[in-house]
């Protein structure tokens, strides 16, 4: 009877029932291709990736990982220089980025008062927008004269005797270290805005019971920030050492693209990423095609370790928290 | 005894709390020199771009091809159109697809299966961009396309599809956290006027987040038209004219400055300062409004 006084009532529900059974299973059979095709994605990266290193795998075999060469002229290509190249920077950015970042991310969620906070967040997030191309540019030009002349002749004045640290009076300007700084200005908005949101996720009663017990604020930091947020943090470092891992322009913008590596870190070197980079249009043969995308699978292993170890990290560290 | 003299009482601190004090004193101060260190670099790094990239702009800079070797003049419109169809390539690709894996992430998957595929989509992220690019030249530049036979060759299409493939977990991740942020009041208000789940996703959900959407495609475009590496091995072989075709290679913004940087003449290190600084100011200004956006549309869907 009411249904009467609405118009049109009689023609809708059939339409619409055979509409909306086909409508809900289009739409679903749609995003669930959708999300899946993203899974096949990453599947067909390491299947093509590892099917184009295939020649040199089957040439070079698992010693290509620690044979030192590379010579396009008699197809000779190893990774071993690379592979200490990469991982000698990636660490060194991270042993100059993790402490930067987590004294940040205090003070970006502790510290500063909060008409200050959202600004200086914004504006180090910034920095993680700036493309790296655009870092290396300034890396060659600007960063890496400067430090040339000021920071490698310091170091090497004091701790000389170490041999990573020696020949920095050479005033070399495309050096490792060089790739370490950039790498540490890349990493550091990616760590410390991690930082921020962990501290920030601390129960704010935990702070104020050590605060009223007496503690000052960095006592507060050390005894009950923390180690309530250790598990993340560390999460957030292997995040940006991922990250560091993969780069690619910058590095080899700045790195000097050299191998044998030298001792010092005040000399030339150069990282899986960048090798593959400044190699673009260089190589000539099949096989040292196939090695650069070697190269590419080492890093792909590498970085896809080092993230999905993160990732679990993180995971586990939320199910802790929630409970 | 009684009236010794009291020992005087004083607030300043003095032995073990002079000490506490003094020691948090100096890690508060190590906590803002970071910050200021932080803001420094990023402040010293756009001032150099804008001083030594804003003079070298004029007309001719975003009409014109390049000068001829040696030659001062020149512009670099290959790269600046190049650039727009390579990220307008990617957009179109990633867009659909990462709004898409969104829904199902958040409207259809059961949780266990969602928060998989959100696993999946930050490994996929967390891919080196020079792998990517690598990954696209074994797929569709060193050979043909399979099954489709299309390519064995740079082009445009191989360059954006990389840069797809670079933009798809950021939208994906973005909308999923929009699409969360719909109250689920408005989806079963949907539901009780019998309106089915598609038309409720299609009506509802996708329109009251639309802002979000807009603004985390914004972020990924930024994030594209920076990128180099993805493009060095798919789509940098390109001749110096403007070229809209998608089957050529073309040049682009970022493989410019790469190239240029390292070029020995000194007119073209100018010219790379200006398109450094004409790609800073789109991506800063693009992803601090996109910024300004979201924080908007999330405090509106917040208190609705």
């Amino acid at each position: 009877m009411e249904a009467a006084s609405v118009p049109g009532t009689r023609r809708l529900p059939r339409t619409r029932r055979l509409g909306d059974r086909l409508g809900d299973s289009l739409l679903y059979g749609l995003t669930a291709f959708a999300a899946f095709l993203g899974l096949f994605i990453i599947a067909l990266i390491v299947w093509r990736v590892f099917a184009g290193a295939w020649p040199a795998i089957q040439d070079f075999g698992i010693g290509f990982l620690w044979s030192n060469e590379w010579n396009p002229v008699v197809n000779q290509f190893g990774a071993r220089d690379l592979i200490i190249g990469t991982i000698v920077t990636s660490f060194g950015a991270i042993l100059l980025a993790a402490p930067l970042s987590i004294a940040i991310g205090l003070f970006l969620s502790e510290l500063a008062p909060p008409s200050v906070r959202g600004p200086v967040g914004t504006l180090v997030e910034m920095l993680a927008a700036v493309p790296s191309v655009v870092v290396g540019l300034w890396g060659i030009y600007v960063l890496a004269p400067f430090s040339a002349n000021h920071l490698p002749p310091a170091i090497s004045s004091v701790l000389g005797w170490l041999p990573i640290f020696a020949d920095g009076q050479d005033k070399v300007e495309s050096t490792v270290f060089a790739a370490m700084l950039v790498l540490t200005i890349m990493i550091i908005p990616i760590t410390s805005s991690i930082c921020r949101e962990l501290f920030l996720g601390v129960p704010t009663e935990l702070e104020e019971g050590a605060v009223g017990l007496g503690a000052t604020r960095w006592e507060m930091v050390k005894t009950v920030i923390v180690p309530s947020v250790r598990g993340g943090v560390v999460a957030a470092v292997i995040l940006g050492l991922g990250r560091a891992l993969g780069e690619a322009i910058a590095v080899s913008q700045v790195i000097g693209n050299f191998i044998p590596l030298k001792r010092s870190i005040f000399q030339p070197g150069d990282t899986l990423a960048s090798r593959t980079a400044s190699q673009y249009q260089g190589a000539v043969s099949n096989i040292q095609v196939a090695s650069l995308i070697y190269l590419a699978l080492i890093l792909l292993v590498i970085t896809f370790i080092t993230n999905f170890a993160a990732q679990r990290i993180v995971k586990r560290f939320d199910l802790n928290r929630a409970a | 005894m009684i009236d010794s003299p009291t020992p005087q009482l004083s607030l300043k601190a003095t032995g073990r709390a002079r000490r506490r004090l003094f020691v948090n004193k100096a890690a508060e101060l190590a906590a803002l020199s970071a910050a200021v260190a932080a803001i420094a670099v990023l402040a010293i790094l756009v001032w150099s771009v804008f001083s030594r990239g804003l003079h070298a702009l004029n007309w001719d800079f975003f009409t014109k091809g390049p000068a001829v070797f040696g030659q001062t003049g020149g512009g670099v419109a290959p790269a600046l159109v190049g650039s727009a169809l390579l990220v307008g390539i990617a957009t179109a690709m990633a867009l659909p697809f990462g709004v898409m894996t969104a829904i199902f992430v958040s409207e259809f998957a059961p949780k266990k299966l969602g928060d998989q595929i959100r696993l999946w989509l930050d490994v996929l992220n967390g891919f080196p961009s020079i792998v990517i690019g690598i990954f696209v030249f074994t797929l569709m530049v060193q050979k043909p396309l399979p099954v489709v036979g299309w390519g064995n060759h740079q082009s445009a299409f191989a360059g954006g599809f990389a840069l797809a493939v670079i933009m798809l977990p950021l939208v994906a991740r973005a909308t999923i956290e929009v699409l969360a942020l719909v109250p689920n009041h408005l989806r079963e208000a949907s539901y009780a006027l019998g309106v089915s789940k598609w038309n409720t996703v299609i009506r509802v959900v996708l329109p009251t987040s639309f802002g979000g959407i807009l603004t985390g495609t914004t972020l990924a475009i930024a994030r594209a038209a920076g990128e180099t590496a993805p493009l060095l091995f798919t789509c940098v072989l390109a001749g110096q004219t403007v070229d809209w075709n998608p089957t050529h290679s073309v040049n682009s913004i970022p493989f410019t400055i790469f190239s240029y940087s390292e070029a020995p003449d000194e007119n073209l290190h100018q010219q790379a300062w200006a398109l450094a600084f004409v790609l800073i100011v789109f991506v800063l200004v693009s992803s601090l409004t996109a910024r300004f956006l979201l924080e908007r549309s999330r405090r509106k869907l917040g208190t609705r």
